[in-house]
């Protein structure tokens, strides 16, 4: 194991109450950042049963087949004794909110549709729908004649999975390369990463309640994302490691650290789903491939912002010392490169990119939660320990793995529910046979 | 705002069943990071394991409840089989993912909609105690202010907290424990003095994770249900909170630490409530009070980790990480 270097004894007495304060204030920060969330999200206190406040939610948009809105239709979801109806609005979209999570019958009340509109020909209706991890489920009933359902085609549905896994994989990819980049400059495992996922989104989401245009939501939350990385490393990591703190005891820091993240902005943020502007919008059809233009979105900027750090990584005098501190620290150090400088680097790096995974996310989803990270927390580790710890490169491909495995296992019969449990186990038998991960070097490791 | 019944519910915690549940599992916590310097953060998939192994034989298979009990222990021992193997001979940090993936797996498999008719999916299972309480001795009445099935549930709890607290200390002071308490220290050192570590880890995660799910059991007996919402990785963080208010390389050590856990909780839990009740609170409502809880812990267990690493009452010579 590696251990970092060991601070002074007497310089040890004289940070402890310098310690505290620091991490006092990081969760005050905190606090203050998060703050304006309250008028923004302000979650109603006593729960009375209208759509709003439920936490899961069953939604869509009704077009026909010239993708003309449909407005007043209604529509019901029913399980078990469990009644739930919406009408859609001018724009086509519905929305029932329901009490939890699993299968609910769906039913397009065919009398409320205008005049001239019929159903699609093997649309089912009533329909039998269920949530997967998501508390928001999407259900989309096809109209007119231009649109046929088609009967699930195979190659089709393995491409449109294979392409939103991708996505998916890339984001998650943002993600882990942070997470990846500050275990090999610093040993961290860091379980307050899903956190950091989180803050992105709902900064966004808070700052766009708060009336500032999109475009600067986005600007101001990456730049809120690198705020927390770097008030992280700052307040509490850096004094960790002066004092000499091993890697084990700053682990148990990390999830403690992600406890307490994770009920501050449920403090703010409240339990319920909240949807970015743009969230929903129908698929489009790009070749022999139909993908929702957010998810396009989302794969052309992760694999641009991923491309620019790879870059980065090989080319530059940054990129190289970089990786030499996660090579070796000390020998670092020794030849001349700020170890400290890089670390903090690296902190605000990951910071930016988790935050740019978590509003990814959101869309992906989609919803803003305030445990949206740490839902997918495993799923970065998986990426991570699959790629190899501590590897860059390994980071991306562990976790394209991940997204689209994740993504594929429905497509192969594994119920929607249990899509993170293929990845969790792949995870471990990868573990099994190698170890050092796909991409890690070969080492020691036990 | 009523002081009295505040202190009385906080008081009550100390012996009610949950914290007898949380000390057992935190003191399996303690066998395998206190006393082998095993990181496992899946203790709460041993717990699920545990609960269901036992909810699933009864109602499914109809097995009395001793069986029903044998078949939760035997399946934790396999569950501990089935991670040590690829992980034990990995480094710490391996073993930590490992087991939160391993638990999350078991949370969603007992969650999915395609095994509804065994596990009961999100809604978990319910009515699977009948059994226990038959053999309750007490007739009913009054005892402490509590019904005979609360009562019993809290002797038996409490009794299995004693007997297994009494083991673990015999164990740690047989020659066994002390190859375990070496292996913590120095792996290669007690390796090349002939010992087989792998078996000494192997033999200490199967004996914590049979009290984690003997803590299951306990934690859903009173409830009379087992929901996989209860089985999340927070549980598992919660035990090691507790461990670490008590300490790490102690028997006794956990038990308190659920003590102080769940009195503070309950403290924090009616002040706050009261205080919002009688409008000297206004920034809060009763939903965010609970949250603030949580803040609390996690911020307790950071402070614990960096100043106290041994926990509490521990002995800082017993560390497992240098």
């Amino acid at each position: 194991m590696r251990s970092t270097p060991q601070g002074q004894p007497a310089a040890r007495r004289r940070r402890l109450p310098g310690l505290l304060g620091a991490i006092s204030a990081a969760i005050l920060a905190l606090l203050l950042v998060a703050a304006p969330a309250t008028q923004a999200a302000s979650p109603s206190p006593t729960p009375s049963p209208t759509n709003q406040t439920f936490q899961n939610n069953i939604s869509g948009f009704l077009r026909d087949d010239t993708r003309a809105p449909l407005a007043d239709v209604t529509i019901t979801a029913t399980k078990g004794d469990f009644t739930g109806t919406a009408k859609s609005s001018a724009n086509g979209s519905w929305n029932i909110g329901v009490p939890e999570q699993g299968t609910y019958t769906v039913e397009l009340d065919e009398s409320t549709l205008p005049e001239g509109i019929t159903l699609a020909e093997g649309q089912e209706n009533p329909r039998e729908v269920t949530f997967s991890q998501t508390s928001n489920l999407s259900v989309i009933f096809a109209f007119g004649k231009g649109i046929v359902v088609q009967q699930q085609d195979f190659g089709q549905n393995l491409l449109n999975r294979l392409v939103a896994g991708l996505s998916f994989g890339l984001l998650l990819a943002l993600a882990s390369v942070g997470l990846s980049l500050i275990f090999g400059t610093t040993g961290l495992t860091n379980f307050a990463h899903g956190e950091m996922v989180t803050l992105g989104a709902v900064l966004v989401f808070t700052f766009n309640a708060m009336g500032l245009p999109f475009w600067l939501a986005l600007v101001l939350s990456l730049l809120g994302g690198a705020l927390f990385g770097y008030a992280q490393d700052r307040g509490l990591w850096r004094p960790l490691r002066r004092r000499g703190t091993g890697l084990v005891p700053m682990m148990i820091v990390s999830i403690g650290l992600a406890l307490a993240v994770r009920y501050v902005i449920q403090f703010y943020f409240g339990g319920a789903t909240q949807q970015l502007p743009f969230a929903q919008s129908p698929e489009v059809q790009l070749g022999p491939v139909s993908i929702s233009p957010n998810n396009l979105w989302s794969l052309g900027i992760s694999a641009v912002v991923i491309a620019l750090l790879g870059l980065v990584l090989l080319k530059t005098r940054l990129g190289k010392a970089t990786r030499a501190v996660a090579d070796n620290p000390a020998l670092a150090a020794a030849s001349g490169i700020d170890v400290d400088g890089v670390i903090r680097l690296v902190w605000i790096t990951g910071g930016m990119l988790a935050a740019l995974g978590g509003i990814l996310w959101a869309y992906y989803r989609p919803g803003v939660t305030f445990d949206m990270g740490s839902a997918i927390l495993l799923l970065i580790f998986a990426g991570v320990t699959l790629g190899g710890l501590g590897t860059v490169f390994g980071a991306l491909v562990g976790s394209i793995i991940v997204g689209i495995f994740v993504e594929l296992t429905t497509v192969f019969g594994l119920a929607a529910d249990l899509k993170y449990v293929g990845a969790l186990f792949i995870m471990i038998v990868v573990l099994l046979f190698r170890p050092q991960g796909i991409l890690g070097r070969r080492e020691r490791v036990g | 705002m009523d002081f009295g019944f505040i202190l009385a519910s906080a008081a009550g915690e100390i012996f009610s069943p949950t914290t007898a549940a949380y000390a057992l599992a935190a003191l399996g916590l303690a066998v395998h990071f206190g006393y082998s310097g095993l990181l496992n953060f899946g203790q709460a998939g041993f717990m699920a394991v545990g609960a269901y192994g036992f909810a699933i034989s009864t109602l499914t298979f109809g097995v009395p409840f001793f069986v029903g009990l044998l078949i939760a222990v035997v399946a934790s021992s396999a569950f501990a089989l089935l991670l040590g193997i690829p992980t034990l001979r990995l480094r710490a940090d391996y073993l930590a993912i490992v087991t939160i993936a391993a638990a999350e797996i078991v949370r969603y498999i007992v969650t999915t909609n395609q095994l509804t008719s065994v596990t009961g999916s999100a809604n978990g299972l319910a009515a699977f105690e009948g059994g226990f309480y038959a053999m309750n001795p007490f007739p009913a009445g009054d005892y402490f202010g509590m019904n005979n099935r609360d009562f019993f549930i809290r002797v038996v709890g409490w009794a299995l907290v004693i007997l297994c607290c009494t083991l673990v200390w015999l164990l740690m002071r047989s020659p066994w424990g002390r190859v375990l308490k070496g292996i913590r220290e120095d792996e290669n050192a007690v390796r090349s003095l002939g010992k087989n570590v792998y078996a000494y880890k192997m033999q200490a995660l199967i004996i914590g994770g049979v009290l984690g799910a003997l803590a299951g059991m306990v934690f859903t007996l009173p409830r009379g249900a087992v929901q996989p919402a209860n089985y999340g990785t927070e549980l598992t963080f919660f035990l090691y909170t507790c461990l670490l208010l008590g300490g790490l390389a102690t028997v006794l050590g956990p038990v308190i630490g659920a003590m102080i856990f769940w009195v503070v909780l309950s403290l924090t839990q009616g002040i706050l409530y009261g205080l919002i009740e009688s409008g000297a609170v206004t920034w809060l409502n009763t939903v965010q009070a609970g949250q603030l809880r949580y803040i609390l812990v996690g911020v307790a267990l950071m402070l614990l980790m960096i100043f106290r690493p041994q926990g509490v009452f521990g002995n800082k010579k017993e560390l497992a990480f240098a």
